[in-house]
């Protein structure tokens, strides 16, 4: 932990706490345009795993690829994609990445190389494969990150993916976001493995099992594999635990949450640690603190505006664009 | 003029295709050193090395995920299910990422999955299906079936050189029972939704598509010494699907059989019984026909494979039915 801590510059520091509060407060925001009704579809929120998604997300590089899965906004934003694009997306506008035809968070972006994704998570990761090979057979030095939830790993895609990678030494990095409940469904009745990272040893590739609410230490060890795996030795499977601190969407109270357990990671807020770290080493004090939220809260408040301005697709795109002409 | 059979036009599109354009490449299981389980990709490994012939482990899900993902970046990966029978492992790959990216992103899947389909070779229930109308009903992908070594040539250039996912119905019935004169040096473009009438006639039309145009013609000239003149339409692409080319046969013929080796509910046969209806009810003299396998499993006994597949003497007794209503 100090050792990554004294590895990563406080420009860097300040850079992943920014854009963790930037997906915290867009969470906020979208889930305020549900409740009044302008969010017609679903709203998942990555509360208390920004962590892990905006950790992991900033150790890519422009080139790479990034396929994250629902809970992901701090994947997106980390990796370059604007506030009001996820609101055009959110809100069905006519200017939205996929033109109305695609719901909330699954922004494919091919500017950023961002794959989103579909609903079936686990069934991103051959996809996901599929590119860090096709990248290395146009001899490009390209890595793809890719998410999963600690329920999603359960699904076979899962299996057939990090196999072939490792068969192929695929360019390809596979974080597991354990937040420790997959809907409703508990750990223990998903899988009855130590950690999930252990299952890296039947692949025989390197498996980690981080700290996923301490970004720092998510940013060190995303980074390392993907240099790793940019340098040919292969891919990497990283699990980082976590814990989800609302509903599995909007719409769920998250009644069968242990509370003593959601009391325990309150604590563990990923944001409110690193903000802490950062007032203890003087690398930012309560002004600048404010000021960050602030500029965050304007920008915001912009794309909203934008957002709501913009116009709602035609009905009639419903038929066009099926296939490529 | 070479002869040519059904199987080496299939690797000679491959060569071709391999040898025009550095981003094609095959993927699938045992197709390199062993030739794949048919033999079709024989000799390649040789020429083009184990990257672009790339033997995978036994994974249908990844197999399609990652020609998907290696085609997002611009690659051109021909796929190859060992039977068109595990294609029901990697079924959500076709449907719910090849089928949808284009719509939902605009983002072009170029790739073709090879699909060795049909029966008559004591395959039993796992070797011998015929799925196409699966992948039909799902939009977003495009659906070949070529009946002759020509066309499947010129069908499979016209594939991989398709921006969009297609499934390549290759019937392994015909693999070495069918040949004809192809000149090496000519280029073979056969368009993809360009249907083939093969046999001229004005009483009956017989509209069909892959092993069954042979079935077919055997009719066509066992009914010809009756006096029923059949025209043959050969469909080779189901989607798109020359509805012109349909209409045009029930108008020069005003009675029509529809052929598939496939199980008759929800066969192709009910979505052109369909089209005729709704676009030349007024030219038909008698009710539309279907010849199709049993809505059953195939078994696996010849003689109760042969009472469940559709041959020459059940589509000239539906003609007979038809010609004299």
């Amino acid at each position: 932990m100090c050792a990554i801590n004294a590895d990563i510059s406080p420009e860097l520091k300040v850079k992943l706490y920014t854009i963790m509060l930037k997906t915290r407060r867009t969470e906020e925001r979208i889930i305020a345009l549900y409740r009044q009704g302008r969010i017609v579809g679903g709203v998942y929120a990555g509360r208390g795993v920004e962590g892990t998604t905006v950790g992991a997300g900033l150790a890519l590089e422009a080139q790479d690829w990034l396929f994250p899965i629902h809970r992901d906004l701090g994947a997106h934003l980390a990796k370059g994609q604007s506030v009001l694009n996820i609101l055009l997306q959110y809100l069905g506008r006519g200017t939205s990445l996929s033109r109305g035809k695609d719901s909330g968070i699954h922004c494919s972006d091919p500017r950023l190389n961002i794959v989103g994704n579909v609903s079936h998570l686990g069934h991103m990761i051959p996809v996901a494969v599929g590119t860090a090979i096709g990248m290395r057979m146009q001899g490009h030095a390209i890595v793809t990150l890719n998410f999963i939830g600690e329920g999603g790993s359960n699904i076979g895609d899962f299996h057939e993916g990090l196999n072939f990678a490792a068969v192929q030494k695929a360019p390809f990095v596979l974080v597991i976001e354990n937040n420790q409940y997959a809907y409703s469904t508990p750990t223990h009745k998903g899988f009855s493995a130590r950690h999930l990272s252990d299952r890296a040893d039947g692949y025989g590739i390197p498996g980690h099992h981080i700290d996923g609410t301490d970004a720092l230490q998510v940013y060190a060890t995303v980074k390392e594999a993907i240099e790793r795996a940019r340098a040919g030795a292969g891919p990497s499977l990283i699990e980082c635990l976590s814990f989800r601190m609302v509903g599995h969407s909007a719409h769920d109270d998250a009644f069968y949450v242990d509370k003593k357990q959601m009391k325990a990671y309150e604590k563990k807020d990923p944001i409110a640690r690193l903000e802490h770290l950062l007032l203890k080493e003087g690398v930012l004090d309560a002004p600048a603190l404010a000021a960050i939220d602030g500029a965050i809260a304007q920008e915001i408040e912009e794309a909203t505006r934008t957002a709501l301005e913009s116009p709602l697709p035609e009905a009639d795109w419903a038929a066009e664009g099926l296939y490529a002409e | 003029m070479v002869e040519t059979t059904y199987l080496q036009a299939i690797t000679d599109a491959m060569r071709e295709e391999l040898q025009r354009d550095s981003r094609v490449f095959l993927l699938g299981e045992d197709i390199g050193i062993y030739g794949g389980a048919f033999k079709v990709t024989k000799g390649l490994i040789e020429e083009f090395g184990e990257e672009r012939v790339m033997d995978t482990p036994i994974s249908e899900a990844a197999i399609i995920g990652v020609a998907v993902g290696a085609a997002l970046t611009g690659m051109r990966p021909i796929a190859e299910m060992q039977f068109a029978d595990f294609i029901t492992s990697g079924f959500s790959q076709l449907v719910t990422n090849a089928a949808t990216l284009h719509y939902r992103y605009g983002t072009a899947v170029p790739m073709v999955v090879r699909a060795p389909s049909g029966g008559g070779i004591h395959g039993g229930a796992f070797h011998s299906k015929n799925p196409e109308a699966w992948f039909v009903h799902q939009p977003g992908l495009k659906v070949v079936a070529p009946a002759t070594a020509r066309d499947a040539k010129g069908l499979l250039k016209s594939a991989v050189r398709d921006d969009n996912p297609v499934l390549f119905f290759e019937n392994k019935f015909l693999y070495r029972r069918i040949k004809e004169e192809i000149d090496p040096a000519a280029e073979i473009l056969v368009p993809l939704g360009v249907a083939n009438t093969v046999r001229r006639g004005d009483t009956v039309a017989i509209i069909t598509y892959g092993a069954m145009v042979h079935a077919s013609l055997e009719a066509a000239t066992e009914l010809a010494a009756e006096g029923i003149e059949s025209e043959i339409l050969d469909l080779r692409s189901l989607q798109p699907l020359d509805v012109d080319a349909i209409l045009q046969a029930v108008a020069r013929t005003n009675r029509v059989v529809i052929v598939h080796e496939a199980n008759l509910t929800c066969g192709m046969g009910g979505e052109i019984a369909a089209l005729i209806s709704e676009h030349a009810f007024e030219l038909l003299d008698a009710p539309i026909k279907r010849v199709a396998g049993l809505d059953t499993p195939t078994p696996y006994a010849p003689v109760m494979e042969e009472y469940w597949r559709p041959n020459a003497e059940k589509i000239a007794q539906a003609a007979r039915e038809v010609a004299r209503f």
